[in-house]
């Protein structure tokens, strides 16, 4: 904290932390910029790799460069540019001078504290999402592809975030983007008349990296959570360059709405938790204490949804925003509305009949209409799907402990509990279940 | 295919078998988890074991036979039981083992079988 320490401190430790700093804020811009010519993703980051190494013997002797990102961009261009003469040495001048005049412009400036969208230092991560969700990228992998080549995200990280062993997860991405360099996939913001499905395609893959962060906060692995953070941001990227789209504004709304709710869903800082329930107990959304949400977060959400309904072009994202936006009445005094939030739903599921989504539409049509008539539309929903989908399994009980029929329930509560993934939620439905213990 | 998903339980976990505040608890959730493996049509078999204590070691060294009380290795998890799964793939596999309450406290290895021995 002192500043005695840290200007006390050696080059050396200023020097790493330059590195760090250049490393976590720009790795996937940095990325984007080496491999938008050449299209070879790993050809980027072995160079980018070498230019840190490179910073990390150099700099503490020789100082921190004025632009560390130029630094970096030019050193790892230097790498690359080597590989290209080795790989061919005829077809040289037109790139070379291509490669000299974005040398000048990259030196020129102080690159860390231009953001994206400089007409020198261009930010390129846009192209490079739009290339990892490529419909030629196998679509397992596009979410993977994404949080590691634009986000710098580790594979281990990856591989614990999506449940993969981190050899066959790592393999998937080398293969990922061999396909990327090899099929010649472009590195750009599609043409117009492609845009829209490609759009689609990127977004699912931030909802994706925000999902798997989002469902960890019941399993309390704080490393998995900052990749909610991190869909955020590329969220707020996409809405920055593709300002007229209104799906990118519904998807930032609706993470911000999510994250706004996150540190209610466990009662870890809520006094007088249930006995018997460890600390961090799981609390359902209609149990949170309204208090605990966000309200900056939500105040953006909720200017973020106006503006894309502005826009007039509704879709899947914005659907579900403002199915969130629904549930936040309680912040402001006001009741659900529980029977708009079932049209909303009805909406939603003409977008995307997912099984989350008709679960969710049978909640809410259970509060609204009553338990038998959520309980009909849980049994409507597929079984194939719905079997191993612990929701289901939660719903179902909570509806048949409403009408009485407490012997199912219980069994649907232990089905539910024997398909979470999260102790807290385990915790959760067990409790519920041995509440119905001998009220038969 | 076939996995094993081997149980590694921490001190804590597996004294709460024996801990009447604790006991409802650990084994509704490994009942809920094995009746889950059941219902969805993977469960393959396995055995839940008695805490290491119970455990005696054998040892054939030089014609002689050794044999002593307690488990193989002193490790910081122990080895609580495992089950087997038959699955399409290790991602099947992992998907199961994370399910498994010691995710959260213990390990949970998944090792694929290996298929029976030729002639068998």
């Amino acid at each position: 904290m002192s500043g005695a320490v840290s200007a006390g401190g050696s080059d050396t430790e200023a020097a790493h932390r330059a590195v760090e700093l250049a490393a976590r804020a720009s790795y996937g811009r940095l990325v984007a910029i080496l491999a938008s010519r050449s299209h070879d993703v790993a050809a980027a980051e072995d160079a980018l790799g070498d230019a840190f190494a490179a910073a990390l013997s150099q700099w503490p002797t020789s100082g921190v460069p004025d632009g560390p990102e130029a630094w970096l961009v030019a050193t790892a261009r230097r790498r690359l540019s080597d590989r290209d003469r080795r790989a061919r040495v005829a077809d040289g001048a037109a790139d070379s001078l291509a490669y000299a005049a974005t040398f000048v412009d990259v030196t020129s400036q102080s690159p860390l504290h231009v953001r994206g969208g400089h007409a020198a230092f261009p930010d390129r991560r846009l192209g490079l999402l739009f290339a990892c969700a490529h419909p030629g990228v196998d679509a397992g992998v596009r979410t993977p592809l994404m949080l590691q080549v634009v986000l710098g995200v580790d594979v281990e990280t990856i591989a614990s975030a999506f449940l993969v062993a981190p050899v066959a997860m790592a393999q998937r991405l080398v293969r990922a983007k061999r396909k990327l360099r090899d099929a010649g996939i472009p590195f750009t913001i599609p043409e117009p008349e492609e845009l829209l499905p490609r759009l689609a395609a990127v977004l699912e893959a931030i909802y994706a990296a925000f999902g798997t962060g989002w469902d960890a906060v019941a399993g309390g692995d704080a490393r998995r959570v900052d990749l909610a953070e991190e869909a955020i941001w590329l969220g707020r990227l996409t809405v920055d360059a593709l300002p007229e789209e209104a799906e990118a504004r519904g998807l930032l709304a609706l993470m911000l709405y999510c994250h706004a709710r996150r540190s209610a869903r466990s009662d870890a800082s809520r006094a007088g938790a249930s006995a018997g329930l460890r600390s961090g107990a799981y609390v359902p959304l209609t149990d949170q204490d309204p208090s605990q949400w966000s309200m900056p977060l939500i105040g953006e959400a909720e200017a973020t949804l106006m503006s894309a309904a502005r826009l007039l072009s509704p879709g899947r994202f914005q659907l579900e925003a403002a199915i969130q936006s629904a549930h936040l009445s309680p912040a402001f005094g006001r009741p659900r509305d529980w029977a708009a939030i079932v049209a909303l739903y009805d909406a939603l599921i003409a977008y995307a009949p997912t099984v989350g989504a008709l679960v969710s539409r049978a909640a809410a049509l259970g509060e609204a209409s009553g338990a038998a008539a959520g309980l009909g539309a849980s049994d409507a929903i597929p079984r194939d799907v719905a079997a191993t989908y612990q929701p289901w399994w939660a719903l179902r009980a909570h509806l048949l402990a409403r009408l009485g029929r407490n012997a199912e329930a219980r069994e649907a509560y232990q089905r539910a509990a024997g398909l979470t993934l999260a102790p807290s939620i385990r915790d959760f439905l067990l409790a519920r279940r041995d509440a119905l213990e001998g009220i038969d | 295919m076939k996995y094993s998903i081997l149980v590694y339980e921490t001190p804590t976990e597996l004294a709460a078998r024996e801990d009447p505040a604790r006991q409802g608890a650990y084994w509704a959730a490994y009942t809920a988890y094995s009746q889950a493996l059941a219902q969805a049509g993977v469960a393959a078999g396995g055995a839940g074991l008695q805490p290491p204590g119970m455990a005696t070691t054998v040892r054939l060294r030089g014609g002689q036979r050794l044999v002593q009380d307690g488990p193989f290795a002193d490790t910081k998890e122990l080895l609580g039981g495992l089950f087997m799964v038959d699955v399409p793939d290790l991602d099947a596999a992992l998907a199961w083992a994370a399910r498994c309450p010691a995710a959260a406290t213990g390990s949970v290895e998944v090792r694929p079988n290996l298929p029976p021995p030729p002639g068998v």
